[in-house]
Protein backbone atom coordinates (compact mmCIF):
# COMPACT_ATOMS: atom_id res chain seq x y z
CA UNK A 1 0.00 0.00 0.00
CA UNK A 2 2.92 2.21 1.07
CA UNK A 3 4.55 0.98 -2.07
CA UNK A 4 1.92 2.20 -4.35
CA UNK A 5 1.03 5.38 -2.95
CA UNK A 6 4.87 6.50 -3.32
CA UNK A 7 4.88 4.92 -7.06
CA UNK A 8 1.83 7.60 -8.11
CA UNK A 9 3.65 10.24 -5.65
CA UNK A 10 6.98 9.88 -8.12
CA UNK A 11 5.20 9.38 -11.52
CA UNK A 12 3.60 12.76 -10.50
CA UNK A 13 6.61 14.04 -9.78
CA UNK A 14 8.24 13.22 -13.09
CA UNK A 15 4.95 14.33 -14.81
CA UNK A 16 5.45 17.80 -13.81
CA UNK A 17 8.95 18.46 -14.50
CA UNK A 18 8.81 16.89 -17.98
CA UNK A 19 5.34 18.32 -18.76
CA UNK A 20 5.24 21.62 -17.53
CA UNK A 21 7.71 23.00 -19.65
CA UNK A 22 6.43 21.75 -22.43
CA UNK A 23 3.04 23.13 -21.84
CA UNK A 24 4.20 26.59 -21.24
CA UNK A 25 5.50 26.75 -24.55
CA UNK A 26 2.09 26.08 -25.82
CA UNK A 27 1.01 28.69 -23.66
CA UNK A 28 3.70 30.90 -24.36
CA UNK A 29 3.55 31.30 -27.87
CA UNK A 30 -0.01 31.62 -27.92
CA UNK A 31 -0.18 34.49 -25.45
CA UNK A 32 -1.48 37.82 -27.16
CA UNK A 33 0.28 41.12 -25.41
CA UNK A 34 -3.07 42.81 -24.11
CA UNK A 35 -3.97 39.53 -22.75
CA UNK A 36 -6.08 36.63 -24.50
CA UNK A 37 -5.03 34.47 -27.53
CA UNK A 38 -3.68 34.01 -30.90
CA UNK A 39 -2.14 32.00 -33.26
CA UNK A 40 -0.09 34.25 -35.14
CA UNK A 41 3.42 32.82 -33.51
CA UNK A 42 2.08 29.71 -35.27
CA UNK A 43 0.95 30.89 -38.63
CA UNK A 44 4.77 32.72 -38.95
CA UNK A 45 6.25 29.24 -38.82
CA UNK A 46 4.90 28.98 -42.78
CA UNK A 47 4.91 32.61 -43.26
CA UNK A 48 8.61 34.36 -41.89
CA UNK A 49 10.62 33.63 -44.96
CA UNK A 50 13.79 33.07 -42.82
CA UNK A 51 11.84 30.59 -40.80
CA UNK A 52 10.55 28.45 -43.72
CA UNK A 53 13.70 28.80 -45.61
CA UNK A 54 15.32 26.88 -42.56
CA UNK A 55 13.13 24.32 -42.40
CA UNK A 56 13.21 23.69 -46.38
CA UNK A 57 17.24 23.85 -45.58
CA UNK A 58 17.06 21.35 -42.63
CA UNK A 59 14.54 19.05 -44.45
CA UNK A 60 16.88 18.95 -47.54
CA UNK A 61 19.48 17.92 -44.92
CA UNK A 62 17.91 15.47 -43.50
CA UNK A 63 16.70 13.55 -46.70
CA UNK A 64 20.27 14.03 -47.95
CA UNK A 65 22.01 12.65 -45.36
CA UNK A 66 19.52 9.38 -44.89
CA UNK A 67 20.38 8.72 -48.98
CA UNK A 68 24.23 9.63 -48.32
CA UNK A 69 24.37 7.57 -44.81
CA UNK A 70 22.21 4.51 -46.61
CA UNK A 71 24.99 4.55 -49.43
CA UNK A 72 27.69 4.45 -47.95
CA UNK A 73 26.62 2.22 -44.62
CA UNK A 74 24.48 -0.57 -46.35
CA UNK A 75 27.03 -1.95 -49.01
CA UNK A 76 29.95 -1.52 -46.33
CA UNK A 77 27.62 -3.68 -43.29
CA UNK A 78 26.52 -6.17 -46.06
CA UNK A 79 30.13 -6.78 -47.76
CA UNK A 80 31.74 -7.16 -44.41
CA UNK A 81 29.43 -10.00 -43.33
CA UNK A 82 29.48 -11.19 -46.33
CA UNK A 83 33.35 -11.46 -47.51
CA UNK A 84 35.27 -9.77 -44.56
CA UNK A 85 33.94 -10.65 -41.09
CA UNK A 86 37.48 -10.33 -40.59
CA UNK A 87 36.63 -6.63 -40.34
CA UNK A 88 34.05 -6.17 -38.41
CA UNK A 89 35.07 -4.98 -35.01
CA UNK A 90 37.35 -2.05 -36.85
CA UNK A 91 34.42 -1.11 -38.93
CA UNK A 92 31.97 -1.29 -35.71
CA UNK A 93 34.77 0.90 -33.44
CA UNK A 94 35.07 3.17 -36.67
CA UNK A 95 30.97 3.74 -36.75
CA UNK A 96 30.83 4.45 -33.05
CA UNK A 97 33.65 6.85 -32.97
CA UNK A 98 31.85 9.48 -33.52
CA UNK A 99 30.32 9.03 -29.70
CA UNK A 100 33.57 9.84 -28.48
CA UNK A 101 34.79 12.65 -30.49
CA UNK A 102 32.41 15.54 -29.99
CA UNK A 103 31.05 17.19 -33.10
CA UNK A 104 32.19 20.68 -31.34
CA UNK A 105 35.81 19.39 -32.06
CA UNK A 106 34.85 18.15 -35.65
CA UNK A 107 33.62 21.66 -36.60
CA UNK A 108 36.72 23.16 -35.01
CA UNK A 109 39.20 20.70 -37.04
CA UNK A 110 37.26 20.57 -40.44
CA UNK A 111 38.08 23.73 -41.37
CA UNK A 112 40.72 22.28 -44.00
CA UNK A 113 38.66 19.68 -45.39
CA UNK A 114 35.82 21.92 -45.96
CA UNK A 115 37.76 24.28 -47.65
CA UNK A 116 38.48 21.84 -50.29
CA UNK A 117 34.47 20.74 -49.75
CA UNK A 118 33.39 24.31 -50.79
CA UNK A 119 36.16 25.05 -53.32
CA UNK A 120 35.30 22.20 -55.31
CA UNK A 121 31.28 21.45 -54.80
CA UNK A 122 29.60 23.96 -53.50
CA UNK A 123 29.28 26.84 -51.00
CA UNK A 124 25.98 25.80 -49.83
CA UNK A 125 24.66 24.65 -46.70
CA UNK A 126 23.99 21.70 -48.43
CA UNK A 127 27.41 20.62 -48.12
CA UNK A 128 26.79 20.30 -44.39
CA UNK A 129 25.25 16.82 -45.64
CA UNK A 130 28.79 15.45 -45.74
CA UNK A 131 29.83 16.15 -41.73
CA UNK A 132 26.21 15.05 -40.60
CA UNK A 133 26.54 11.84 -42.49
CA UNK A 134 29.73 11.16 -39.55
CA UNK A 135 27.17 12.13 -36.77
CA UNK A 136 24.53 10.07 -37.46
CA UNK A 137 26.78 7.32 -37.83
CA UNK A 138 26.99 5.82 -34.45
CA UNK A 139 22.81 5.47 -34.47
CA UNK A 140 22.21 4.11 -37.69
CA UNK A 141 24.59 1.68 -37.59
CA UNK A 142 23.18 0.19 -34.07
CA UNK A 143 19.92 -0.09 -36.09
CA UNK A 144 20.96 -1.91 -39.21
CA UNK A 145 23.40 -4.13 -37.09
CA UNK A 146 20.72 -5.46 -34.90
CA UNK A 147 18.71 -6.00 -37.92
CA UNK A 148 21.57 -7.74 -40.11
CA UNK A 149 21.88 -9.93 -37.10
CA UNK A 150 18.53 -11.22 -37.34
CA UNK A 151 18.83 -12.65 -40.47
CA UNK A 152 21.45 -15.32 -41.65
CA UNK A 153 22.89 -13.37 -44.53
CA UNK A 154 25.24 -16.00 -45.39
CA UNK A 155 22.65 -18.42 -46.45
CA UNK A 156 20.58 -15.78 -48.44
CA UNK A 157 23.46 -14.69 -50.46
CA UNK A 158 24.87 -18.59 -50.93
CA UNK A 159 20.77 -19.60 -52.05
CA UNK A 160 21.15 -16.46 -54.79
CA UNK A 161 24.48 -16.97 -55.97
CA UNK A 162 23.95 -20.49 -57.16
CA UNK A 163 20.67 -19.12 -58.96
CA UNK A 164 23.40 -16.76 -60.98
CA UNK A 165 22.58 -13.51 -59.17
CA UNK A 166 25.95 -11.20 -59.20
CA UNK A 167 26.53 -9.07 -55.76
CA UNK A 168 24.90 -6.07 -56.69
CA UNK A 169 21.81 -8.19 -57.37
CA UNK A 170 22.41 -9.92 -53.97
CA UNK A 171 22.66 -6.61 -51.48
CA UNK A 172 20.04 -4.97 -53.39
CA UNK A 173 16.93 -7.14 -53.92
CA UNK A 174 18.00 -9.93 -51.39
CA UNK A 175 19.57 -8.30 -48.04
CA UNK A 176 17.81 -4.66 -48.08
CA UNK A 177 14.18 -6.10 -48.42
CA UNK A 178 14.83 -8.59 -45.47
CA UNK A 179 16.51 -6.16 -43.25
CA UNK A 180 13.88 -2.87 -44.16
CA UNK A 181 12.70 -2.48 -40.32
CA UNK A 182 16.26 -1.58 -39.63
CA UNK A 183 16.74 1.06 -42.84
CA UNK A 184 13.57 2.69 -41.67
CA UNK A 185 14.87 3.11 -38.27
CA UNK A 186 18.70 4.22 -39.12
CA UNK A 187 16.34 6.71 -41.28
CA UNK A 188 14.21 7.89 -38.68
CA UNK A 189 16.41 8.32 -35.72
CA UNK A 190 18.93 10.40 -38.88
CA UNK A 191 16.28 12.55 -39.57
CA UNK A 192 15.82 13.49 -35.61
CA UNK A 193 19.46 14.01 -35.37
CA UNK A 194 19.61 16.10 -38.63
CA UNK A 195 16.38 18.11 -37.59
CA UNK A 196 17.95 19.16 -34.49
CA UNK A 197 21.81 19.90 -34.89
CA UNK A 198 22.82 23.06 -34.50
CA UNK A 199 26.70 22.72 -33.34
CA UNK A 200 28.28 22.74 -36.48
CA UNK A 201 25.48 24.56 -38.73
CA UNK A 202 26.10 27.67 -36.43
CA UNK A 203 29.63 27.85 -35.96
CA UNK A 204 29.86 27.39 -39.66
CA UNK A 205 27.07 30.21 -40.02
CA UNK A 206 24.96 28.15 -42.56
CA UNK A 207 21.33 28.41 -41.76
CA UNK A 208 19.47 25.35 -40.48
CA UNK A 209 16.07 25.12 -38.84
CA UNK A 210 18.05 25.48 -34.92
CA UNK A 211 20.08 28.46 -36.05
CA UNK A 212 17.03 30.57 -36.94
CA UNK A 213 14.89 29.03 -34.11
CA UNK A 214 17.74 30.79 -31.76
CA UNK A 215 18.38 33.82 -34.11
CA UNK A 216 14.62 34.53 -34.23
CA UNK A 217 14.73 33.85 -30.05
CA UNK A 218 16.10 37.21 -29.86
CA UNK A 219 13.69 39.60 -31.76
CA UNK A 220 10.73 37.26 -31.74
CA UNK A 221 10.39 34.98 -29.03
CA UNK A 222 6.88 34.04 -29.18
CA UNK A 223 7.80 32.68 -33.27
CA UNK A 224 10.69 30.53 -31.74
CA UNK A 225 8.98 29.07 -28.95
CA UNK A 226 6.46 27.87 -31.59
CA UNK A 227 8.94 26.95 -33.89
CA UNK A 228 10.76 24.90 -30.84
CA UNK A 229 7.73 23.16 -29.79
CA UNK A 230 6.69 21.98 -33.46
CA UNK A 231 9.81 20.36 -33.84
CA UNK A 232 9.89 18.96 -31.10
CA UNK A 233 6.45 17.42 -31.70
CA UNK A 234 7.48 16.31 -35.25
CA UNK A 235 10.40 14.48 -34.05
CA UNK A 236 8.17 12.60 -31.27
CA UNK A 237 6.00 11.46 -33.74
CA UNK A 238 8.37 10.51 -35.92
CA UNK A 239 10.01 8.47 -32.78
CA UNK A 240 6.38 6.67 -31.97
CA UNK A 241 6.65 5.68 -35.90
CA UNK A 242 10.01 4.17 -35.58
CA UNK A 243 8.78 2.36 -31.77
CA UNK A 244 5.93 0.44 -34.35
CA UNK A 245 8.12 -0.24 -37.08
CA UNK A 246 9.18 -3.96 -36.59
CA UNK A 247 11.96 -4.84 -34.47
CA UNK A 248 12.72 -0.42 -34.35
CA UNK A 249 11.89 -0.24 -30.76
CA UNK A 250 14.82 -2.71 -29.50
CA UNK A 251 16.99 -1.23 -32.32
CA UNK A 252 16.64 2.40 -30.79
CA UNK A 253 16.97 1.81 -26.88
CA UNK A 254 20.00 -0.14 -27.45
CA UNK A 255 21.54 2.51 -30.00
CA UNK A 256 23.36 4.18 -27.24
CA UNK A 257 24.83 1.26 -25.81
CA UNK B 1 39.54 -19.35 -49.10
CA UNK B 2 42.91 -18.69 -49.46
CA UNK B 3 44.63 -16.02 -47.45
CA UNK B 4 45.75 -14.08 -50.74
CA UNK B 5 42.03 -13.74 -52.43
CA UNK B 6 40.89 -12.84 -48.92
CA UNK B 7 42.66 -9.40 -49.07
CA UNK B 8 40.58 -8.38 -52.53
CA UNK B 9 37.33 -8.33 -51.24
CA UNK B 10 38.26 -6.10 -47.92
CA UNK B 11 39.46 -3.56 -51.26
CA UNK B 12 35.74 -3.02 -51.18
CA UNK B 13 35.75 -1.18 -47.56
CA UNK B 14 37.92 1.42 -49.52
CA UNK B 15 35.41 4.36 -49.92
CA UNK B 16 34.03 4.08 -46.35
CA UNK B 17 37.58 4.52 -45.12
CA UNK B 18 38.16 7.25 -47.22
CA UNK B 19 35.29 8.62 -46.17
CA UNK B 20 36.01 8.26 -42.50
CA UNK B 21 39.59 9.89 -43.07
CA UNK B 22 38.06 12.81 -44.90
CA UNK B 23 35.20 13.56 -42.58
CA UNK B 24 35.97 12.17 -39.34
CA UNK B 25 40.34 11.37 -38.77
CA UNK B 26 41.58 13.95 -40.13
CA UNK B 27 39.47 16.88 -38.84
CA UNK B 28 40.64 15.07 -35.32
CA UNK B 29 44.42 14.79 -36.08
CA UNK B 30 44.03 18.66 -37.34
CA UNK B 31 42.68 19.53 -33.41
CA UNK B 32 45.85 17.57 -32.46
CA UNK B 33 48.47 18.81 -34.44
CA UNK B 34 47.19 22.27 -33.88
CA UNK B 35 46.63 22.03 -30.41
CA UNK B 36 50.83 21.62 -30.32
CA UNK B 37 51.33 24.35 -32.98
CA UNK B 38 51.76 28.70 -33.13
CA UNK B 39 52.37 30.75 -36.05
CA UNK B 40 52.05 27.50 -37.81
CA UNK B 41 55.59 25.80 -35.91
CA UNK B 42 55.67 23.95 -33.02
CA UNK B 43 55.09 24.93 -29.84
CA UNK B 44 53.69 24.27 -26.62
CA UNK B 45 51.74 27.74 -25.27
CA UNK B 46 48.70 26.72 -26.30
CA UNK B 47 48.64 23.61 -24.35
CA UNK B 48 50.34 25.95 -21.62
CA UNK B 49 47.60 28.53 -22.06
CA UNK B 50 45.06 25.71 -20.65
CA UNK B 51 46.67 25.89 -17.03
CA UNK B 52 45.91 29.35 -17.03
CA UNK B 53 43.30 30.68 -14.38
CA UNK B 54 40.83 31.47 -16.99
CA UNK B 55 40.75 28.36 -18.70
CA UNK B 56 41.40 25.97 -15.48
CA UNK B 57 37.48 27.72 -13.86
CA UNK B 58 36.14 26.86 -17.16
CA UNK B 59 37.04 23.87 -17.32
CA UNK B 60 36.18 23.37 -13.24
CA UNK B 61 32.82 24.67 -14.32
CA UNK B 62 31.99 22.34 -17.20
CA UNK B 63 33.25 19.38 -14.41
CA UNK B 64 31.06 20.86 -12.00
CA UNK B 65 28.09 20.69 -14.54
CA UNK B 66 28.70 17.49 -16.14
CA UNK B 67 29.51 15.91 -12.83
CA UNK B 68 26.24 17.48 -11.14
CA UNK B 69 23.91 16.68 -14.18
CA UNK B 70 25.19 13.36 -14.39
CA UNK B 71 24.85 12.03 -11.08
CA UNK B 72 21.23 13.70 -10.80
CA UNK B 73 20.27 12.37 -14.32
CA UNK B 74 21.37 8.74 -13.58
CA UNK B 75 19.37 8.72 -10.04
CA UNK B 76 16.42 10.19 -11.26
CA UNK B 77 16.79 8.09 -14.85
CA UNK B 78 17.17 4.68 -12.86
CA UNK B 79 14.20 6.13 -10.44
CA UNK B 80 12.18 6.24 -13.88
CA UNK B 81 13.69 3.47 -14.90
CA UNK B 82 12.20 1.27 -12.64
CA UNK B 83 8.70 2.93 -13.13
CA UNK B 84 8.86 2.21 -16.59
CA UNK B 85 9.64 -1.57 -15.88
CA UNK B 86 7.69 -2.39 -13.44
CA UNK B 87 4.19 -1.15 -15.82
CA UNK B 88 3.08 -3.65 -18.30
CA UNK B 89 5.41 -4.28 -21.42
CA UNK B 90 2.56 -2.87 -23.92
CA UNK B 91 1.44 -0.12 -21.75
CA UNK B 92 0.86 3.44 -23.43
CA UNK B 93 2.65 4.76 -20.62
CA UNK B 94 5.91 2.75 -21.56
CA UNK B 95 5.79 3.56 -25.03
CA UNK B 96 5.11 7.26 -24.22
CA UNK B 97 7.83 7.42 -22.15
CA UNK B 98 10.52 5.56 -24.25
CA UNK B 99 9.59 8.15 -26.92
CA UNK B 100 9.44 11.02 -25.37
CA UNK B 101 12.94 9.82 -23.80
CA UNK B 102 14.28 9.51 -26.99
CA UNK B 103 13.58 13.06 -28.50
CA UNK B 104 14.37 15.03 -25.31
CA UNK B 105 17.88 13.28 -24.95
CA UNK B 106 18.42 13.19 -28.65
CA UNK B 107 17.16 16.00 -30.58
CA UNK B 108 17.98 19.41 -29.90
CA UNK B 109 19.22 21.39 -27.41
CA UNK B 110 17.84 24.72 -28.74
CA UNK B 111 14.36 23.84 -28.32
CA UNK B 112 15.19 22.43 -24.61
CA UNK B 113 16.61 25.89 -23.73
CA UNK B 114 13.40 28.04 -25.60
CA UNK B 115 11.28 25.56 -23.25
CA UNK B 116 12.86 26.78 -19.93
CA UNK B 117 13.15 30.80 -21.03
CA UNK B 118 9.16 30.23 -21.22
CA UNK B 119 8.95 28.81 -18.41
CA UNK B 120 11.07 30.12 -15.82
CA UNK B 121 12.44 33.49 -17.98
CA UNK B 122 11.79 36.90 -17.72
CA UNK B 123 7.99 36.70 -18.77
CA UNK B 124 7.74 32.53 -18.31
CA UNK B 125 4.57 31.65 -17.73
CA UNK B 126 5.65 29.86 -14.01
CA UNK B 127 7.05 33.01 -13.16
CA UNK B 128 3.90 35.12 -14.24
CA UNK B 129 1.66 32.74 -12.35
CA UNK B 130 4.30 32.71 -9.29
CA UNK B 131 4.27 36.34 -9.56
CA UNK B 132 0.39 37.10 -9.95
CA UNK B 133 -0.62 34.73 -7.28
CA UNK B 134 1.86 34.66 -4.27
CA UNK B 135 4.01 37.49 -5.12
CA UNK B 136 6.96 35.46 -5.02
CA UNK B 137 9.99 36.55 -7.66
CA UNK B 138 11.27 33.13 -9.24
CA UNK B 139 13.47 34.84 -12.31
CA UNK B 140 15.39 36.49 -9.31
CA UNK B 141 18.65 37.95 -10.97
CA UNK B 142 18.17 35.77 -14.07
CA UNK B 143 19.72 32.44 -12.44
CA UNK B 144 18.06 30.56 -15.40
CA UNK B 145 21.04 32.07 -18.11
CA UNK B 146 23.91 31.09 -15.99
CA UNK B 147 25.64 27.70 -14.33
CA UNK B 148 22.36 27.04 -12.17
CA UNK B 149 20.03 27.44 -15.28
CA UNK B 150 22.44 25.03 -17.39
CA UNK B 151 22.28 22.47 -14.37
CA UNK B 152 18.38 22.29 -15.23
CA UNK B 153 18.18 22.12 -18.35
CA UNK B 154 20.71 19.34 -18.78
CA UNK B 155 18.83 17.65 -16.18
CA UNK B 156 15.91 17.85 -18.55
CA UNK B 157 18.19 15.97 -21.15
CA UNK B 158 20.01 13.85 -18.90
CA UNK B 159 17.05 11.87 -16.89
CA UNK B 160 15.48 11.21 -20.43
CA UNK B 161 19.32 9.83 -21.79
CA UNK B 162 19.80 7.46 -18.66
CA UNK B 163 16.33 5.87 -18.66
CA UNK B 164 17.23 4.90 -22.87
CA UNK B 165 20.74 3.73 -21.54
CA UNK B 166 19.47 1.93 -18.37
CA UNK B 167 16.65 0.16 -19.42
CA UNK B 168 17.67 -2.65 -21.48
CA UNK B 169 19.78 -3.07 -17.84
CA UNK B 170 16.91 -2.92 -15.58
CA UNK B 171 15.07 -5.21 -18.01
CA UNK B 172 17.69 -7.91 -17.96
CA UNK B 173 17.19 -8.64 -14.88
CA UNK B 174 14.87 -11.95 -14.89
CA UNK B 175 11.95 -12.81 -12.50
CA UNK B 176 13.73 -15.99 -12.37
CA UNK B 177 15.99 -15.00 -10.44
CA UNK B 178 14.30 -12.56 -7.52
CA UNK B 179 11.86 -15.90 -7.15
CA UNK B 180 15.31 -17.90 -6.41
CA UNK B 181 15.90 -15.83 -4.13
CA UNK B 182 12.86 -15.26 -2.26
CA UNK B 183 11.76 -19.41 -2.34
CA UNK B 184 15.29 -19.56 -1.09
CA UNK B 185 14.24 -17.52 1.97
CA UNK B 186 15.48 -13.92 1.20
CA UNK B 187 13.80 -11.07 1.80
CA UNK B 188 12.76 -8.09 -1.21
CA UNK B 189 15.08 -6.39 0.77
CA UNK B 190 17.66 -9.07 0.53
CA UNK B 191 17.48 -9.94 -2.73
CA UNK B 192 18.19 -6.29 -3.80
CA UNK B 193 21.21 -6.11 -1.58
CA UNK B 194 22.77 -9.24 -2.51
CA UNK B 195 21.78 -9.87 -6.04
CA UNK B 196 20.03 -7.05 -7.88
CA UNK B 197 22.28 -4.13 -7.04
CA UNK B 198 25.68 -5.43 -7.39
CA UNK B 199 24.49 -6.74 -11.10
CA UNK B 200 23.42 -3.19 -11.87
CA UNK B 201 26.05 -1.25 -10.55
CA UNK B 202 28.40 -1.81 -13.64
CA UNK B 203 25.60 -0.70 -16.12
CA UNK B 204 24.59 1.88 -13.40
CA UNK B 205 28.33 3.64 -13.23
CA UNK B 206 28.94 3.13 -16.86
CA UNK B 207 25.51 5.44 -17.71
CA UNK B 208 26.38 7.83 -15.32
CA UNK B 209 29.93 8.36 -17.02
CA UNK B 210 28.25 8.30 -20.26
CA UNK B 211 25.93 11.00 -18.96
CA UNK B 212 28.71 12.65 -17.90
CA UNK B 213 30.54 12.65 -21.19
CA UNK B 214 27.09 14.26 -22.80
CA UNK B 215 27.07 16.98 -20.89
CA UNK B 216 30.68 18.11 -21.14
CA UNK B 217 30.99 17.41 -24.62
CA UNK B 218 27.05 19.10 -25.36
CA UNK B 219 27.33 22.94 -26.91
CA UNK B 220 23.46 24.00 -28.12
CA UNK B 221 21.89 24.18 -25.11
CA UNK B 222 24.40 26.60 -23.43
CA UNK B 223 24.67 28.56 -26.72
CA UNK B 224 21.15 29.28 -26.67
CA UNK B 225 21.28 29.61 -22.94
CA UNK B 226 24.08 31.67 -21.20
CA UNK B 227 24.18 35.22 -22.98
CA UNK B 228 26.86 36.46 -20.99
CA UNK B 229 30.62 34.96 -20.60
CA UNK B 230 31.98 31.82 -21.34
CA UNK B 231 31.52 29.85 -18.39
CA UNK B 232 31.96 26.34 -19.50
CA UNK B 233 34.73 25.12 -21.85
CA UNK B 234 31.99 24.31 -25.50
CA UNK B 235 31.29 28.17 -25.03
CA UNK B 236 35.20 29.11 -24.60
CA UNK B 237 36.06 27.24 -27.48
CA UNK B 238 32.96 28.77 -29.29
CA UNK B 239 34.75 32.27 -28.30
CA UNK B 240 38.10 30.65 -29.59
CA UNK B 241 36.91 29.82 -32.90
CA UNK B 242 34.99 32.86 -33.40
CA UNK B 243 37.00 35.77 -32.21
CA UNK B 244 40.12 34.55 -33.62
CA UNK B 245 42.50 35.95 -31.49
CA UNK B 246 41.75 34.80 -27.36
CA UNK B 247 43.76 35.40 -24.47
CA UNK B 248 46.30 36.14 -26.99
CA UNK B 249 46.66 33.05 -28.45
CA UNK B 250 45.16 32.06 -32.26
CA UNK B 251 45.20 28.07 -31.87
CA UNK B 252 43.58 28.20 -28.19
CA UNK B 253 40.29 26.92 -30.02
CA UNK B 254 42.70 23.34 -30.84
CA UNK B 255 43.95 23.12 -27.80
CA UNK B 256 40.78 23.69 -26.05
CA UNK B 257 39.14 20.87 -28.38
CA UNK B 258 42.00 18.77 -27.50
CA UNK B 259 41.45 18.84 -23.93
CA UNK B 260 37.90 18.12 -24.62
CA UNK B 261 38.75 14.97 -26.60
CA UNK B 262 41.42 13.77 -23.42
CA UNK B 263 38.36 14.37 -21.41
CA UNK B 264 35.84 12.37 -23.23
CA UNK B 265 38.09 9.51 -24.35
CA UNK B 266 39.05 8.78 -21.05
CA UNK B 267 35.19 8.58 -19.88
CA UNK B 268 34.05 6.75 -22.93
CA UNK B 269 36.90 4.08 -22.59
CA UNK B 270 35.98 3.51 -19.07
CA UNK B 271 32.21 3.40 -20.13
CA UNK B 272 32.84 0.68 -23.05
CA UNK B 273 34.92 -1.54 -19.87
CA UNK B 274 31.94 -1.34 -17.83
CA UNK B 275 28.99 -2.09 -20.56
CA UNK B 276 31.32 -4.91 -21.44
CA UNK B 277 31.24 -6.06 -17.95
CA UNK B 278 27.37 -5.49 -17.99
CA UNK B 279 27.11 -7.89 -21.70
CA UNK B 280 28.15 -10.63 -19.80
CA UNK B 281 24.94 -11.56 -17.97
CA UNK B 282 22.39 -8.90 -20.24
CA UNK B 283 20.74 -10.81 -23.40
Amino acid sequence: MGWRLMRWALLLLFAVFFVVPLYAMLDFSTRQAGGGRTGEAWAALVQDPQLSSAIITSLLLAALTVLGMLLLLLPTMIWVRLRVPKATRFVEFLCLLPLAIPALVIVVGMRNVYTWVNYLISDSALTLTFVYIVLVLPYAYRAIDSALSGLDVKTLSEAARSLGAGWPTVIARIVVPNIWSGVLSAAFISVALVLGEFTIASLTNYENLQVVINLLGKSAARVSVAASLASLIFATVLLMALSYVGRGRRAQEGSLL
Amino acid sequence: MSRRSGLIPSLALLPFLAYLTLFLLIPTVTVIVGAFQEDDRFSTVNIEALSSPAALRTLRNSILLSGSTAVIGAVFGALLSYLVVTAPPTSLFRRVVVSMAGVLAQFGGVTLAFAFIATLGFSGVVTEMLRSTVGLDVFGSGWLFGLPGLILVYTYFQIPLMVIVFLPALEGLKPQWREAALSSGATTRQYWLHVGIPLLRPAFLGATLLLFANAFAAYATAAALVSQGNPILPLLIRAGLTSEVLLGRQNLAFALAFEMILVVAVVMTAYALLVRRTSRWLR
